[in-house]
Formats: C-alpha cells, structure tokens, sequence
C-alpha cells in the first residue's frame, strides 16, 4: 500500500466481451467491461460466483477456459494487444511476463512433480538464470514468504506440505520469473481464517517488495480491503462501480455494493434454555487409528441455535458424524431428549432418525442429480411419515412454500437451479422428517453473501415457526454472529470453549479463541497491517 | 508384499480350480485312448499306470509338489504303450511345454511391442485433438476392432493379406531352425490379429485416462505458466496417467496371451495355445494343468508389475506424509 506508485500504465482492458458455452447454448459472461492497471498498483476485482470476476482475470493474461471465447475487446499489456497474438506468442508471456496464482493450490500443483522444479519451470523457459540460480533465488522467496525450513522444502512433493504452504509456495512460483503482473484468484478462499492471515500478509509484503501489479480476485470485500489500492465490483459480467479502496468502504455508491457485507450487518439475540434437546457426553471418536476426537461434551438447549466453530480439522464435521451416527464414538454416550442414543446407525430406531437430519455444505452433490425436486422432498415424507398421492404432494408444496419457492419448481432438476436454491430444497429435504433436531454442516460457506443471508434469516424464520434445534457448524464468525445463540469453539478435537454468544465473543479469551477472533478480516483496508504490528509487539 | 503373496494365494487357487475342473470332465485319458470298444481290464491297467485310480485329492497334492520342484509331470500321449518295453517314449511335460512357450512368448512379445507403442500414440493424440474427426475415427475404429472376435479379425487378415494380395502365409508353421526374420514374416498374420484386438481397448482408455487429467487445474496452472502443448502432455499429463494406463496394459496383455490359444490355432502356430487345446481334446491332463497354470501366473504377474508401476508413477504412495 504504498502511496508513490507511478503513474505508468501497464494493463488496458477496453470493452470487453466474453461468450461461454454451456447447456448446449451459447452465454455472456462478460458484457464489456474496462479495466486498467499502472505499474505496481493491486486492482481488487470483487463480484459474486457467476459475476465473470474470474474470466476477467484469466482474460487479462489472453487466455479464455475452454469453452469460452472473447467476443470482442482489447487488452493492452505493455502496448501489445494479447487477444490478437497466437497461442504460441502468448505463451512467451504467460507464466513469465504475468503469472497467475489459483483458487485451490492443493489441486493446482501437479502431484507427481517437486515442488522446486515447479516452482522454477516457468522461470527456467526464460533461459536468463541457471537452474542453481532460480533455486537459490526461489528459497530466498520461500523465507521471504515465511515458510518453514525454506532451504528443503522444495524437494517435498505437493500431498507433503499444507494449503496454506501450499498458496504461499504457489506465490512463489508466481515471483519467480519476476513477471510484471500476478493474477491473484481467490487464493485465500479455500483456507481457514488464521492461515489467511499468514498468506495474505505474505502476499501482500512480497509484492510489495518487487512492486509487482496484481489483480486480486476475490468475493471477500474484508479481504480485499487488505490488499487491493483500488476496488472494482463486478455484477452479471458488468462493472457496478470503482472506486479507491478507503471511499468504496467507507462510502459506497451503489445499493449492491452495500449487499456484499449484508451478512455482517445480521445479528439476533441470543437466548438460551436449560433443556437440552441433545447432550454429548464425554465423546471420543477416531477414523482407522488416528483420533480425531477428544473428550468432547456439548449440550445443545431445545429449539435454539449452537455455533461449533473451529478451523478444518478441528473436528467439528466429526462430530456432526458422530451426532447422526455415520461415525460410532469410540466412548462417551449420546442423550438425545432425554434417551440414549446407540452410537451406530443402524441400531437407531426410524423415529429416532427422522428426528436428526442434517443439511450438508454443498447441494450439487447432496443431491441425486437425476431426480426432480418433487421426488427429493417427496421421498422423505412417504418414508418417515407414510404420506402418499395427493397428500403428498400438497405436503412437498407447503414445504416448497416454507422455504420462499412455489410449485413451479416441482419438475425440476438440481442442475436446473441456482447455488442458493438448491440449498433451499436441501432445507426442504430435512424439514420433510419433521426433525427436531437440524444438523447445518457449513450450508452457506459455498454460497454468495447476499445469497447466505438469505438461507440465514430463512433458517431463523423456521426456527421460529417450527421451533426446530439447530447445530450450526462453521468457521466463518460472521455467520457465527447472524444466527447463534450459543457458541462453542473447537480445536483439534477438543472443546475449547462453550457459552452464550456474549460470552464468548467478548474477552477475556481464551488464547486459541482469541486468535481466531483477531483473525476474521474487518472491513478496514489498515486491519492487516494493526493487526500484525499488535502481533509482532 | 502383500500384493505379492496375495498374487501367490491367487495361483494356489487357481491350480486347484485348474485341477478340479479337469478331475470332474466325463471321460479320462484312458478311455479316451483306447476307444470305447476298450475292455474294462485294460482300461483299469492303464489308468493304474498313470495313476489315475488315486482318489483326486492324492493326485493333486502329487502334482503340487512336483510342480514346486519344477517338474510338471509326464505326458499321458506318446507314452510306452506296451508293457515292459524299456524304451520309454514318454515326454516330460517341460520339454513338451518350454519350446512352445518361447514360440507363444515370441508371438504375443512382438504383438505388445506393436501393440502397445501405437495405442499410446494414438490415445494421446486422440486426447490432444479431442472430438475432430482424427479423434472420432480412431475411436470409432478402435470400436470396431475391440468388438470383432478375434477368429473372425484373423480370417479377415488371411483374405486380405493372403488370399487377395498373396503377401504373407496363411500358415504360420516356424521351427528351431528358423531364422528371425524368417519367424516375423511367417507370423506376422497373426501378431496384426493379436496388435489389433487389443490395441482398441488400451488406445481407448489412454484416450480417456488423458482426457480425465487434461481437465484438473494443475493442467490449466501449467498451460497459465506458459507449458506448450507438448510439455503439457508429457510433462504434467502422462505422469499422473501411467497408473491407470499400466493397468490397462497388464490387462490387455493377458488377454493377448489367452487370445493366443485361439489365434495360434487358427495360423497352425506351434504355440502353448494350440498345444493346450489339443491336450484338453486329448484329456492329456498334465499337459492341459501345465498350461493353465502358466497362463493363471502370466496374468498374475502382469498386474503385479502395472501395480508397481502405479506405485513407483505416484509420489503419493511413494514417499508418504
């Protein structure tokens, strides 16, 4: 975030136009959208999934995805026009004049090679430097970008190390033939808060230190706000405004700018009740011989909300495992309305089943895809409660109904709906039992702000309503303020803390609670930089 | 090693399976030999001598440790007839076996050298210019000639390559004496059968298993890094795609070695194929035990290498967390 960047322009996008084609038809993806770019200066492209946000930022490098062609437009990278070049002229600039750092390092990194050579091969088809050179000069990147051992850890292979030493091996990769432009794509999404941090900081010193250019992509404004000088929002493949990061936070113009951290905004009441619905007492769990769980006790008060929060592999989805029976604990009990619960499945009674369901994080594959709506929310209803016929089918309407759709979705099939509908027929599905008990694995963490806040007040509407009990597993805190009542926070394995909301997000902390409280990036473009100077103090 | 000794348990049972399947026939080799005008005595004195009144488990427990021991048994054809006769005629099933076995080795080893080069070239390329009309129809071809039996390909061969345009014999008929050129003209009908029945499956799956990796995100991040298209495929692609093409070989392989029995048969190729099917005629049972056996063994340790192949191609199971 330096303030003396030039004024020399290195990137023009004029006007342009990008076609996908899928579904057997031809689409826009993007409606002619300008960009520009100087030297040294990070340009945050923020959007909702389907925004054309991503294909943005691959157009700015030439290249479209397969399927995908530009209609029309410019793009003007040092004077040169990349959609007119060649494949083969192109490839003279990716990787080494722009490089581009993706969502999921873990997926992106070719398993079967090392990571040094990966992290070199770009810079080596320069034939600039020998390969002892670029080694050297990749490890000084690797200590640079705070990753342990950085002499050895380019001979490990990608499945050795973590994602978040991953990402940040990924930004090395990108440095390494010092390009004039880093792609960034959401290359924080996939990670928990406390590594986004690390990798963000790490970023951002680094591209600082070469005053490189970068596009940042991202749906995280909060993140953003930490990285970029300039922020552009993208909508249905067309620019809702740009603005200098200070005036887009603290004044935003347009009405969906503000929508983007709508979620932020909820917050409910908290309460609380000394009936618990389900109690786990004492409850360890392993897969194979490694054990995941330890001594975890939880109680869950009747038709209220509890937050679990933790980081992956804190084991919060095992003990969701745990609660519907995929997943027999090694020891503890289960009460679940005041009676024990057998640890496995199929000892539980249908009742007992149709009382526990659970919504899982992501509906495209929870879903049969092959079946229509009718037959996903229709199946429970018939199993559990022996509905048929005509009666049913009023049933999955009013069902339909509950979750804000009507019957005109009923023939429909998963592919034929959106992110947020689809979640909103995986509600359905679970309130086909009957539950009293709904088990939300991270049901909003795959989908858009404004769709999220959506699926939360529907949630709360329901809990009103019906009075169901909900486990809302998440490592997202904002989610975590909107909807819980109570929160308990875990950490490899083990219960860290559980209270009211109140309690828990107010100090004192605990430390680890602590850390991922501070963690949670804020919309304020100085948090980053507080944040680490009151960590390095 | 357990895939090792798994792959050991494997041939056990197939020997028994072998053995019982054989013991349970209608019909032995002696009545077999001395026609059904033969008399109960004679039948009886024979199968005494080749020890075939031995209740079967006895029998096979004989044979198993034999065969440990490397010796396979003797024919039941061939052998002295006549009582007392010091001249025993009498053929080990080893050296019967050992000749035949190189010859069947010989015909399936130039096959796969074929075989197996040319359906990796034409799967990548298939891969690299999916669906153009290259692309569509050498899968269509592969379709084809993966569907045709593999006496009917033969015979086609022998009307094009022998009947209409005499080049190569129908007989494929080599002995010791034989020169190596000599063999690869005289075989190569039947090593094009045996290329093209199994090279449609294996060009197929290369096909496939390239595509499955061209679509992963480190094939995009290495095309973004400016990898050409050849870089692209040998470097990042086939790395990751030698397991499941290995498998795939081994596979095919072994069905090149059983397709053998049939096309040895066909071009009178003096194989372990064509010797197998008329020791099975001939209830000659040592003979037929003896083959089956190999055959089980070859495609055990065929899919014990694509195994291996699989470990070593994948860094993964190669060098753990």
């Amino acid at each position: 975030m330096t303030l003396n960047k030039s004024k020399e322009l290195l990137l023009e996008m004029k006007n342009i136009h990008i076609d996908g084609f899928s579904d057997e038809r031809w689409h826009k993806i993007l409606k002619g959208v300008d960009l520009t770019l100087h030297r040294g200066e990070i340009l945050g492209l923020i959007g909702e999934s389907g925004a054309g946000k991503s294909t943005m930022g691959k157009a700015a490098m030439g290249y479209t995805q397969p399927g995908c062609k530009i209609i029309k437009g410019e793009i003007n990278f040092n004077g040169i026009d990349l959609a007119k070049l060649t494949e083969f002229e192109k490839r003279k600039i990716w990787g080494t004049k722009i490089s581009y750092v993706a969502q999921s390092a873990a997926a992106s990194f070719n398993p079967a090679h090392r990571l040094m050579d990966q992290t070199i091969s770009a810079a080596n088809r320069l034939k600039i430097n020998s390969t002892d050179v670029l080694k050297k000069d990749a490890v000084q990147l690797y200590e640079s970008l705070q990753l342990p051992d950085a002499e050895n850890i380019g001979d490990r292979y990608p499945h050795q190390v973590s994602g978040g030493q991953l990402q940040r091996i990924m930004t090395a990769m990108a440095m390494s033939p010092r390009p004039e432009l880093i792609i960034f794509d959401e290359p924080t999404t996939a990670l928990d808060v406390t590594t986004q941090v690390e990798v963000l900081s790490a970023m951002r010193s680094i591209v600082d230190k070469f005053n490189t250019a970068a596009i940042y992509i991202t749906h995280d404004l909060a993140v953003v706000a930490q990285m970029a000088d300039r922020i552009k929002v993208l909508r249905y493949g067309e620019e809702v405004e740009e603005a200098e990061t200070r005036d887009m936070l603290s004044n935003p113009k347009e009405e969906y700018t503000k929508s983007l951290w709508s979620v932020r905004s909820l917050i409910k009441p908290e309460e609380t009740n000394e009936d618990y619905m389900l109690s786990i007492k004492n409850i360890d769990a392993a897969y194979g011989s490694s054990k995941v769980l330890h001594n975890v006790s939880i109680d869950i008060p009747k038709g209220k909300t509890v937050a679990i929060v933790g980081e992956s592999g804190s084991g919060k989805s095992t003990t969701a495992r745990v609660i519907t029976g995929l997943l027999p604990q090694l020891k503890g009990e289960i009460i679940f309305d005041g009676k024990k619960l057998s640890p496995k499945l199929e000892q539980r009674s249908k009742e007992e089943l149709r009382r526990i369901q659970i919504i899982f994080q992501m509906p495209d594959t929870a879903m049969n895809p092959r079946q229509t709506v009718d037959e996903i929310i229709g199946r429970p209803i018939e199993f559990y409660q022996g509905i048929k016929g005509k009666e049913r089918e009023a049933k999955v309407i009013e069902l339909l109904k509950m979750i804000e759709l009507d019957e005109t979705f009923l023939d429909r099939l998963p592919s034929e709906l959106s992110g947020g509908q689809k979640q909103r027929i995986c509600i359905a599905r679970a309130l086909a039992a009957n539950p009293d008990l709904i088990i939300c694995d991270e049901v909003t963490s795959a989908l858009d702000q404004i769709v999220q806040e959506g699926i939360l007040k529907l949630l709360q509407k329901l809990q009103k309503d019906l009075g169901v009990t909900y486990i809302f597993i998440t490592h997202d805190i904002a989610t975590v303020k909107a909807i819980s009542d109570e929160i308990v926070v875990m950490y490899q394995g083990e219960v860290v803390e559980q209270g009211l909301k109140s309690k828990i997000l107010n100090p004192p902390y605990p430390d680890y609670t602590e850390l991922l409280l501070s963690s949670v990036p804020e919309m304020d473009p100085d948090w980053l930089t507080n944040l680490l100077n009151k960590r390095s103090s | 090693m357990l895939r090792l000794s798994l792959g050991l348990v494997t041939v056990f049972a197939f020997s028994v399976i072998i053995f019982s399947t054989f013991s349970f026939l209608p019909g032995d080799f002696a009545t077999e030999i001395l026609g059904q005008s033969a008399t109960k005595s004679a039948v009886k004195a024979l199968r005494a001598e080749l020890g075939l009144d031995k209740p079967p488990v006895t029998r096979y427990f004989d044979w198993l440790g034999n065969v440990f021991q490397g010796d396979f048994g003797s024919s039941f054809s061939g052998r002295s007839k006549v009582q007392g006769d010091q001249g025993d005629r009498s053929r080990e099933v080893v050296g019967l076996i050992v000749p035949r076995l190189k010859n069947t080795l010989f015909l399936t080893g130039v096959a796969a050298m074929l075989a197996i080069p040319l359906s990796l070239i034409l799967g990548i390329s298939a891969a690299l210019y999916r669906n153009s009309y290259y692309d569509r129809s050498a899968t269509g071809v592969s379709l084809v000639t993966v569907s045709s039996p593999e006496f009917f390909t033969a015979y086609i061969f022998i009307l094009l390559l022998a009947t209409l345009f005499p080049v190569f014999p129908t007989i494929s008929n080599v002995d010791e004496a034989s020169t190596l050129a000599e063999r690869f003209y005289r075989t190569a009908l039947p090593v094009f059968t045996l290329t093209l029945i199994t090279m449609g499956h294996m060009m197929r799956m290369t096909r496939s298993a390239i595509i499955n990796i061209l679509s992963s995100e480190y094939i995009e991040m290495a095309k973004l890094s400016g990898a050409s298209r050849y870089e692209v495929i040998v470097k990042h692609a086939l790395p990751n795609a030698w397991a499941p093409i290995s498998q795939v070989i081994a596979i095919n392989l072994a069905y090149m070695l059983i397709g053998s029995v049939v096309v040895e048969y066909v071009f009178n190729y003096q194989g372990i194929g064509r010797l197998m099917v008329g020791s099975v005629y001939n209830r000659d049972l040592p003979v037929v035990q003896a083959c089956a056996l190999i055959f089980a063994s070859t495609y055990v340790i065929l899919n014990l290498i694509a195994d291996l192949i699989g470990i070593i191609s994948n860094p993964r199971l190669l060098y753990p967390k």
